[in-house]
């Protein structure tokens, strides 16, 4: 069984993000970073997939630039066997040139599944996974929070939760790329052990310039901006009856969001 | 010119500013940073959320099965060799682990105990056997372990322990009775290091199993704080012990005893030093969010002086910690024997022992920091912080017993003074060269720092203070001869100036070495904190060496007065506006919620 996890590396959701002064992007200097979080679920399947079928191989595939070894090491340390880092210096991706470099790559190895996080903490765009499937034509389930290989090894069985508690079951043939959202496995920790072997676990580097063959990016970062200050908070005092009837009021006039 | 790697026998104290090279927190690496964030993850998401169970000893098996858990993975191994089921990790990695172990909890006690003072005389002094049958368990944690020096009526004192062991008619194993007093991790420990005396004189160190005839523990203490760690009694009756498990040689277990605690002291500077981060997370983020006079309290200066001040001095007490680490990392690295070979840990020990001012100087050092850092934390937080519901109230009672055990700070104090005069007598250091360098110069005046270098005023502070330092030593010695040791305020104010030499050549050094690696920009929080630190030590201990003096002078003026004309020559205080640096320094402690360099 050969694994592929799409990993990114993102700014740690706990980094108070700031903007350049020139309004040009974000402010990296103290920014911490981790593997996208969901990525990190999908490390967790990928290794349990290949522990069930007792062989086989996880490869981290990145897409990124040299920074993002740290967290790709980080997934080896985990118990992954080698990774890919497509480096990306010098060039600004959006999601379409970051799914055309990973579907160029995935291919050649020859990957059985294909795990991804169901999106990615920084951009929210939930839109690389979904373009790698539709450039390779391989099918796609997106959010799963349960995976299970069929005895035959043919396909996987895939639980998607959708709204209201409802679960939806598919059987899905291989190759496939398939998004993880937190599920019920947390990932594990990367053992010491597994920290310093994951020293030597090789990570092949392909240029993503190579890759692109003339394909440019379809969006355009025009300008940033932080989101305002939230306003300090208002405590209602009194009766609860008045309360109720002041909170609604003020929802409503105020607030303006019912 | 080739730097040497870190001093030797406190050659800091004379040596120029830039003999040796010191390793900062700057250079870690990729692998060591990670194995700090398994540390911390492991505290934050295993540990913290038991707390309250853990704490109130709830119940009594979630410590050890927390300690398994941290077996595991990999967190009790790093410093036990491969051949035995470890990862033969230096102690700078060591270091990362040990400060990162640490948050909201209690739990580093037993940790810490478990990995130093606990699995180390193993190391350090165990035959093949003992190695090959117990270091594999302690790596994995299938084995907890716990040290067992103190009794009743010997703490400071512990060559005076009372636990007898005799051997038995046919010479297979040693018969203890006897009882050991606060042993920590005790209540669950599987392994014991038991330090008794063999026929009541000769001082012995035991490998002791619970599970052997004659071993059992009394009830737990109630104690001040670390109430998630276990302290009961061991008692031995008729306890015996298979000659096997002499560890060392009979009468030598005064070595093990010591060359333990001089390692123990390290790792404990190590959790103060994390304690310390940890607990500036809370305060930085609580003075942002407290709200009086329609302010948030970090708009009050007084709170932002507090803040600055934690940081300055956690900043110096990491750089001497891991100034420590790799200074002793270097030096069994350049150790040549093999290191499977017998005599291989019998050179570690001497590296250690010449060391061992260096390593009581990050114990004092750090448990005094922590002291200061959770103090402050407890007033930043107000009433708050006296509360239960809030980090400040536990951070500062736990701290407290950290300038209690592994020697207290007075003991460690006085054996900084004690073993350099000693090394003087034996002729291994120069001292009496010294003094008569720093006496040379009364006359001819001292060689100033090329003004053009960086930071070059405080260099020639800080070369002052090794001055002043040795000058205190050297009248002191004069004057009381032998009959210093029972003068211990002297002691412990020499002890002192040797501290703070320590401490501010290291974040010097440290912050030079950022200059140099990374650039101005990336050094300028260190200088500020450094020259703060200065600017307001070096005329604290000053007025305390003038007092000192004075006491030495016994009455005498005429005597104080060419001390005191001998103390203008060699040193002048230099000022800086630490007012503005602080506020610069608590500006990114406050946006960067947490400590800063
Ligand atoms: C929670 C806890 C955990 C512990 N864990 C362990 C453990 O795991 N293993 C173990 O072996 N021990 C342990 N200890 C014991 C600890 O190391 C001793 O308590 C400590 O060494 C001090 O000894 P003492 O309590 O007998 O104090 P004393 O020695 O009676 O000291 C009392 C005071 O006198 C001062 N003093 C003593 N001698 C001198 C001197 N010569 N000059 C100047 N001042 C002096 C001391 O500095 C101190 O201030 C633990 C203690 C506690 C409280």
């Amino acid at each position: 069984m050969k694994i592929a996890v799409l990993l990114k590396q993102t700014p740690d959701t706990e980094t108070k993000i700031k903007i350049k002064s020139d309004a040009s992007g974000v402010d990296e200097t103290d920014i911490k970073w981790i593997i996208n979080t969901y990525d990190e679920y999908a490390v967790e399947e990928a290794l349990r997939l290949k522990e069930a079928v007792g062989t086989g191989e996880v490869v981290i595939v990145t897409a990124g630039i040299k920074r993002a070894v740290e967290s790709m090491r980080q997934a080896l340390a985990m118990g992954a066997d080698r990774g890919i880092l497509i480096d990306t210096e010098g060039l600004t991706l959006d999601s379409y040139t970051a799914a055309v470099i990973l579907a160029k790559v995935l291919p050649n190895e020859k990957f059985d599944i294909v795990l991804a996080g169901k999106q990615a903490v920084d951009d929210d765009c939930v839109q690389v996974a979904h373009g790698v499937a539709t450039l390779l034509d391989w099918p796609c389930v997106w959010p799963i929070e349960h995976i299970e290989l069929s005895g035959d090894k043919k396909s996987v069985m895939v639980v998607r939760p959708v709204s209201g508690g409802t679960k939806e079951v598919f059987e899905v043939g291989l190759p496939t790329i398939l998004c993880c959202d937190k599920g019920e496995h947390d990932p594990r920790y990367a053992s010491l052990p597994g920290i310093m072997k994951a020293k030597t676990k090789p990570i092949q580097e392909l240029k993503a310039a190579d890759l692109l063959a003339g394909e440019t990016p379809k969006v355009k970062w025009v300008n940033f901006s932080l989101p305002p200050d939230r306003q300090a908070g208002k405590i209602l005092k009194g009766e609860p009856e008045q309360v109720c009837a002041e909170l609604v009021k003020l929802l409503r006039e105020e607030a303006k969001v019912i | 010119m080739v730097k040497r790697n870190g001093p030797f026998s406190a050659s800091f104290l004379w040596e120029p500013v830039g003999t040796w090279d010191l390793f900062i927190p700057e250079e870690l690496n990729p692998e060591q940073k990670e194995l700090a964030k398994l540390a911390r993850d492991f505290i934050k998401n295993e540990v913290e959320p038991l707390r309250e169970k853990i704490e109130g000893k709830l119940e009594p098996s979630i410590v050890p099965r927390l300690l398994k858990k941290a077996g595991e993975l990999g967190l009790l191994m790093a410093e036990i060799p491969e051949a035995y089921g470890g990862l033969g990790l230096n102690k700078i990695t060591a270091t990362v682990i040990a400060e990162n172990a640490t948050g909201w909890t209690s739990f580093m006690v037993p940790l810490m105990c478990h990995t130093g003072i606990s699995t180390l005389p193993i190391l350090y002094y165990g035959t093949e056997e003992q190695k090959k049958k117990y270091l594999p368990k302690l790596a994995t944690g299938e084995f907890l372990g716990a040290y067992a020096l103190t009794e009743a009526g010997s703490g400071s004192d512990a060559l005076a322990a009372k636990t007898k062991a005799t051997l038995s008619p046919d010479k297979k194993y040693y018969v203890l009775n006897g009882e050991k007093q606060f042993i920590t991790n005790g209540g669950f420990a599987d392994v014991f290091t038991v330090f008794a005396k063999v026929d009541g004189e000769q001082f012995t160190a035991f490998i002791i199993e619970k599970t052997f005839p004659g071993v059992s523990c009394g009830k737990e203490e109630k104690k001040m704080g670390i109430h998630g760690s276990s302290t009961v009694p061991l008692i031995l009756q008729d306890c015996k012990v298979p000659v096997e498990n002499v560890l060392g040689e009979v009468g030598k277990g005064h070595r093990i005893a010591f060359n333990v605690l001089n390692i123990g002291r390290w790792k404990l500077g190590a959790a103060c030093m994390g304690g310390s981060k940890r607990i500036m997370e809370y305060s930085s983020k609580y003075l942002k969010e407290r709200q009086q006079f329609k302010k948030p309290l970090a708009d009050f200066q007084a709170m932002r002086e507090k803040l600055a001040n934690d940081n300055i001095r956690t900043y110096l007490l990491e750089s001497v910690i891991y100034a420590y680490a790799s200074a002793l990392d270097n030096a069994c690295a350049a150790i040549e024997i093999d290191k499977s070979s017998p005599d291989y840990y019998k050179v570690v020990m001497k590296k250690v022992k010449g060391l061992n001012i260096e390593a009581s100087i990050t114990k004092v050092y750090g448990s005094e920091s922590s002291d200061i850092v959770s103090d402050d934390a407890v007033q930043m937080y107000g009433g708050y912080g006296y509360i239960q519901d809030y980090p400040p109230e536990q951070f500062y009672r736990d701290n407290r017993i950290n300038r209690i055990f592994e020697g207290t700070n007075e003991i460690n104090r006085l054996l900084i003074p004690d073993t350099l005069m000693r090394r003087a007598l034996k002729g291994s250091i120069d001292l009496m060269g010294e003094i008569q360098k720093v006496l040379a110069g009364l006359k001819d005046g001292y060689p100033k720092t090329d003004s053009a270098k960086p930071l070059a005023p405080w260099i020639d502070q800080l070369e002052s203070l090794k001055r002043l330092a040795i000058y205190f030593c050297g009248v002191a010695a004069q004057k009381y001869m032998e009959k210093l040791r029972e003068k211990q305020s002297l002691v412990l104010l020499m002890a002192d100036l040797v501290i703070e030499v320590y401490a501010i050549e290291c974040g010097l050094q440290r912050a030079l070495k950022i200059r140099k690696i990374k650039g101005e920009e990336a050094s300028k929080l260190a200088e500020l904190m450094t020259i703060a630190y200065i600017s307001e030590k070096i005329p604290e201990m000053i007025a305390r060496t003038r007092q000192g003096l004075f006491n030495v002078a016994e009455g005498n003026d005429q005597e104080f007065a060419s001390y005191e004309k001998a103390l203008n020559r060699i040193i002048q205080p230099q000022l800086a506006p630490t007012e503005s640096l602080k506020e610069t320094i608590a500006a990114r402690v406050l946006e960067k919620e947490g400590y800063v360099v």
